[in-house]
């Protein structure tokens, strides 16, 4: 249960007060009729599911109800980073300075195995989540 | 029965305060400060349960959270029944009513050992998998007969009398167990000033302490443990929890703590005498910092027959004697891999009872416990193991042989040794879990031999969960990090702990073995058990390496090692080894588990805490609910409002069925005047310079020109050009607009409104406030309307002066109103939109005036057939995400040509949503008028070809109109509006195929004459 700085209320609330919007930061293409059937589906359907660095939406619903931006890493689950509608990320994927921690995400189903090795990944490749 | 394994002195029970209590209908005896399980031994009572596979005979082995055999059914009534409840953990009192959990009928004699008689082939390895591949039908067949016989545990099936509590807490610091570590901890943050929680989860807090032989500061340790808690006690900002589990290690360190309040005391909190205390409790922690001080779990010896009772973990043994004055035997082989399990032998044989041998698989043990046993006459077996466990029903001797662990054989003559019980200890296993519920992974440490906890951010792990073991580095380590805890919380004048002074106990090195070599080989050894809750066996694991399954997560899914409450806390680590060495690889490149929450089983009372009826759904009631009551209506829910459905009459004392009251409202609708509380609607204001050019951008149709005192249907899509709503949105200014939802999209809505403000278009001057509740909406219909309107309002209702599609304030029944022409039944209409408060009095006003039009109040059964019969939809009932406003054929409230780009018009021009075959909203017909088509029912062209047919649409609304004579339907259809008077087959599960005609959507006054009247 994540723990998080709303940054219009500028305080840290429970997550029961927010809710997840996906993807942060797409982008409405400004023209849409010169706009590609497949370049629409894109910008309609395709979303990136990236391991480690993520920008999300959330929103503030039961609280200011601001929309606003989260950097979360998707395997730590640590949020690094939450910043206004407007304002791009401070932290990225691209970034050398963030560490890309090794961990096991947590998801349902009661057990999981990892390997506890680095070099055993492969082998103990999650595969259930 | 007499407690025949109860010492006459020691322990930490009340020997004044005796209990009675029953297992199994037997009733015995047991004294205040036991747990059932110190009690059934103490009794003397061997079997606990049946194992879940083989059935085989199972006595408890531990003393604590890791006891995988003596997991009993609890509660002398029905409402208190509560299921997996680990003897070990369950505070003994009066009147306790227990059962085994697995064994049916009885655990001495058994229906299901013929199971484990056939050779355990009945269920090996991906039993599973294997047997129920195929005919799965039969599946559940063998699962009814399986889980009689093997038991799991059963739900009480009527409610649970008790009550139950969440608390929320932010601290600086949360430690979590209270053994000597945990204690230092709590102390040492607490003295710096910081908020600090302890929770342990056992009865009494103390840990490995409370059977302690170590003095410190020249003190007893228990006498320690009161001093510390005393002064932890008196602190303010320390918040002590017994009894209290950290069930639950969450992201950015929260955690979940089950407390126990009265389940120590009675079946209920009542039965204990406190009828307004919570039975449990669930603390949410938010803490700046965790520590985690939960100890180690001695891990047993995989040795053949391990599972028989008289086998347990050598720690186990000395808490019994030590803390419960209970014995669990007459005579004791003890086979370690350490040191620190000689204790077992040590106070067994203080007890007075004798002990056979110490079998010490290392060739030279050496240390001070070492010494101390060979000083007091006890026999020391070394470079060897017990290898076998003799008895049937109980252990009755030990089968020890020298052994080669390099080479995994025996070596040498085997030796019987006379014994009823064997203590066994394989080393410590660090308790890991909590911190693997975050996602980390636990690393191997070769020299503890045991996988330690990963890091976790804002967690500090202190005594023997990060390894280190004996007193004197447990207390300093929990002090260190006590201290650095509150450090890390802001508390800079931590101060240094003065630390009791211990003697330090030189111990020498332990050895490396896991499972135990039998002079047998593979399938021909006796079982020698790993995970002893699930059953699963050294054998299994090796069979299941055999057929190729190498990844340990296989290995234990294959085998179901560690599942279920049990989550491997004695067996996993045996069986990460035993995998190692099949793969011939080591314990690290085999890998380890990663724990899941719960730790140990919580009640579903204390995860639900107060969060019963309306306070997990609330109701939603509009002003008028009273009146709707007295009136007789039945209630349907939709979301959390609950709407009138209709309102039955009652004549003769017999109540009208829906179906005549749902014509008689109808009739009433069509033909005179009826009434309908349509509070429920979502109502958001809209206000602003830029509101008029927000509503262009996010409706499918035009609203620039839309004047004050008009209102307007709209279409909302979402950007995939799929309806996603649809209302009316009324101009009550240039700058301010009033909008309504369905029902159920009110708050989705308004949120779907916001996220395109403040991320696409912030620019746009707009404000949106939700005012749904504000104002109650009732609306009147019907031809009579207008007559019934003029003597309550002071609006001018001329048909040239208030038309369709305008609206105006007034007054109406003498308080200030919005009135609406609109209409959702194809009649003259007036929606009263008036103050929520006043809105009892304005019905009733029309009530009174009403009576003489025979003024009908209808609910949202007759709203339904009255909007299907004019083909007006239902947005989440003849739309279901995959409709486009041109599949409904709503073309005319498309504004292709708006200069903004609005939401969803992109879509509309893409190949799919283009396609000729697309479902197209129709109406249907049935050919015989006594048919009510069923909502959902499917529709085919050729109602004889072969199954599967080819479905070409579904029936999405369905009523009997009483206008009509007839049932009639509106449905989604390929290519629906060219095949207008087509005949369409739906056939149905019961055989029957009914027929119907394509017909238009509008059923009643297809030129719309009715409601312009
Ligand atoms: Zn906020």
């Amino acid at each position: 249960m994540f723990y998080i700085l709303c940054p219009y209320c500028k305080e840290h609330r429970e997550e029961e007060e927010f809710h997840p919007r996906g993807q942060a930061h797409l982008m409405r293409p400004e023209d849409p009729d010169n706009t590609t059937d497949e370049e629409w589906g894109d910008y309609l359907f395709f979303r990136d599911n990236p391991r480690g660095i993520h920008h999300e939406m959330w929103v503030h619903s039961v609280g200011c109800r601001k929309f606003f931006n989260i950097t979360r890493n998707t395997v730590t689950y640590e949020i690094l980073e939450t910043y206004p509608m407007g304002e791009q990320p401070t932290i990225t994927a691209d970034d050398p300075s963030v560490r890309h921690e090794q961990g096991a995400q947590v998801a349902d189903g009661g057990w999981q195995t990892v390997g506890a090795r680095p070099e055993n990944t492969a082998l103990n490749e999650e595969t259930s989540s | 029965m007499t407690q025949t394994n109860r010492l006459s002195a020691g322990g930490r029970i009340d020997r004044s305060h005796g209990l009675e209590f029953t297992f199994n209908g037997q009733r015995y005896q047991g004294f205040a400060g036991d747990t059932l399980a110190s009690a059934l031994l103490a009794n003397g009572v061997d079997i606990i349960n049946r194992s879940f596979k083989y059935s085989r005979a199972r006595g408890i082995v531990a003393a604590g959270a890791e006891e995988p055999n003596a997991v009993v059914q609890l509660g002398a009534r029905e409402e208190t029944q509560v299921p997996n409840v680990r003897a070990t953990q369950q505070g003994l009192y009066d009147g306790l009513v227990a059962r085994s959990t697995n064994g049916w009928p009885n655990v001495q004699r058994d229906v299901m050992s013929w199971v484990g008689k056939l050779g355990g082939n009945f269920m090996p390895p991906g039993f599973y998998y294997k047997t129920f591949m195929s005919p799965a039908s039969m599946w559940m067949t063998y699962e009814k007969y399986i889980r009689m016989g093997a038991g799991l545990g059963r739900a009480p099936t009527v409610a649970d009398p008790d009550i139950y509590d969440h608390m929320h807490h932010h601290c600086d610091v949360m430690v979590i167990g209270a053994g000597a570590a945990g204690l230092a901890a709590a102390l040492s943050a607490a003295r710096s000033g910081a908020r600090v929680i302890l929770c342990d989860e056992q009865e009494e807090m103390g840990g490995s302490l409370l059977d302690s032989r170590d003095t410190l500061d020249g003190v007893s340790a228990v006498r320690w443990i009161e001093q510390t808690l005393n002064e932890l006690a008196s602190m303010e900002t320390v918040t002590l929890l017994p009894r209290t589990t950290a069930n639950g290690y969450h992201d950015h360190n929260f955690v979940t703590l089950h407390e126990r309040r009265t389940e120590h005391l009675a079946d209920t909190a009542s039965d204990a005498g406190f009828p307004d205390m919570p039975r449990a409790r669930l603390h949410r922690v938010r803490a700046t910092r965790v520590v985690l001080a939960t100890g180690t779990h001695e891990r047993p010896l995989v040795y053949a027959n391990n599972d028989l009772p008289g086998n347990m973990v050598a720690g186990a043994v000395s808490t019994y004697i030590r803390r419960y004055g209970v014995i669990p035997g007459n005579s004791l082989v003890l086979t370690t891999s350490n040191d620190h399990a000689y204790r077992a032998a040590l106070d067994w044989q203080e007890a007075g009872r004798k002990v056979v041998a110490i079998v010490d698989a290392r060739a030279n043990p050496d240390g001070d416990l070492v010494r101390q046993a060979c000083d007091s006459g006890i026999r020391v077996i070394t470079g060897s193991a017990v290898i076998e466990a003799k008895g049937t029903q109980r252990v009755s001797g030990a089968r020890v042989s020298a052994v080669d662990l390099d080479h995994f054989v025996i070596t040498g003559r085997i030796e019987d040794l006379e014994c009823d019980t064997i203590a066994s200890s394989g080393g410590y296993s660090p308790v890991v879990h909590l911190s693997s519920h975050t996602g980390t992974r636990p690393q191997w440490d070769e020299n503890l031999l045991g996988f330690v906890p990963g890091e976790v951010k804002g967690m500090l792990m202190a005594g023997g969960v990060a390894g280190h073991y004996g007193l004197d580095n447990t207390l300093s380590d929990g002090a260190r990090a006590g201290r650095q805890a509150a450090i890390d919380s802001g508390f800079d004048e931590a101060g240094e702990l003065n630390l009791p002074t211990v003697k330090a106990r030189r111990d020498g090195p332990a050895c490396a073995i896991y499972q135990v070599p039998h002079e047998k080989k593979g399938l021909r050894v006796p079982k020698q058990f790993v995970d002893m809750q699930n059953d699963v066996t050294a054998s299994a694991i090796e069979l299941a390496t055999r057929e190729g399954f190498e990844s340990i997560e296989h290995v234990k899914r294959y085998t179901a090692l560690g599942f279920g409450t049990d989550q491997g806390k004695l067996g996993n680590i045996n069986g990460m080894a035993i995998a190692a060495r099949c793969l011939g690889r080591s314990i690290p490149e085999v890998g380890t588990t990663v724990f899941r929450p719960n730790y140990t089983p919580i009640t579903f009372g204390a995860i639900v805490g107060r969060h019963c009826d309306e306070l997990f759904d609330p109701k939603r009631y509009t002003a008028l609910h009273q009146w709707h009551v007295e009136y007789g209506a039945e209630f349907e829910d939709v979301g959390q409002w609950k709407r009138p459905w209709y309102f039955p009459r009652n004549a003769n004392g017999k109540k009208e069925s829906m179906h005549d009251a749902v014509a008689r409202e109808c009739l009433a609708v069509r033909q005179g005047v009826g009434i309908l509380d349509a509070s429920t609607l979502g109502k958001i204001d809209i206000q602003g310079p830029d509101a008029r050019e927000f509503l262009g951008r996010v409706y499918t149709n035009k609203w620039a020109k839309l004047a004050p005192g008009r209102v307007r249907y709209g279409l909302m899509c979402k950007d995939d050009g799929m309806l996603m709503d649809d209302g009316t949105t009324s101009c009550l200014g240039d700058n301010h607009f009033l909008m309504t939802t369905t029902t159920g999209g009110a708050a989705s809505v308004l949120e779907w409104l916001e996220v395109w403000h403040q991320t696409e278009w912030p620019e746009l001057q707009v404000y949106f406030n939700s005012v749904t509740d504000h104002w109650a909406t009732m609306t009147v219909t019907g031809p009579e309307a207008r007559k019934l309107m003029s003597e309550v309002t002071d609006i001018d209702l001329d048909r040239e002066q208030f038309k369709f599609m305008d609206w105006k304030e007034g007054n109406v029944a003498g308080v200030p109103a919005r009135v609406f022409r609109i209409s959702f039944t194809g009649e003259l209409a007036y929606e009263i939109n008036v103050q929520a408060n006043y809105a009892m009095q304005v019905w009733k006003t029309l009530f009174e005036h009403g009576e003489k039009y025979d003024l009908t109040p209808y609910g949202t059964e007759t709203m339904h057939v009255l909007r299907a019969e004019k083909g007006l939809i239902i947005v989440g009932q003849d739309t279901d995400g995959s409709v486009t406003p041109e599949d409904l054929g709503m073309h005319w409230a498309i504004g292709y040509d708006k200069p903004f780009h609005w939401i969803g018009k992109r879509a509309l021009s893409r190949p799919d949503t283009m396609r000729g075959d697309r479902k197209q909203l129709v109406g249907l017909k049935p050919k015989d008028a006594n048919v009510v088509l069923e909502e959902g029912a499917q529709i085919v062209l050729d109602p004889n070809q072969a199954i599967p047919m080819s479905m070409v649409g579904h029936v999405t609304s369905s009523y009997y109109s009483p206008v009509l004579e007839s049932g009639f339907a509106l449905a989604v259809l390929k290519e629906g509006r060219e095949r207008m008077g087509q005949t369409v087959y739906l056939p149905m599960s019961d055989g029957k195929t009914h027929e119907a005609e394509v017909v238009s959507t509008v059923f009643i006054d297809p030129k719309g004459e009715r409601q312009n009247v």
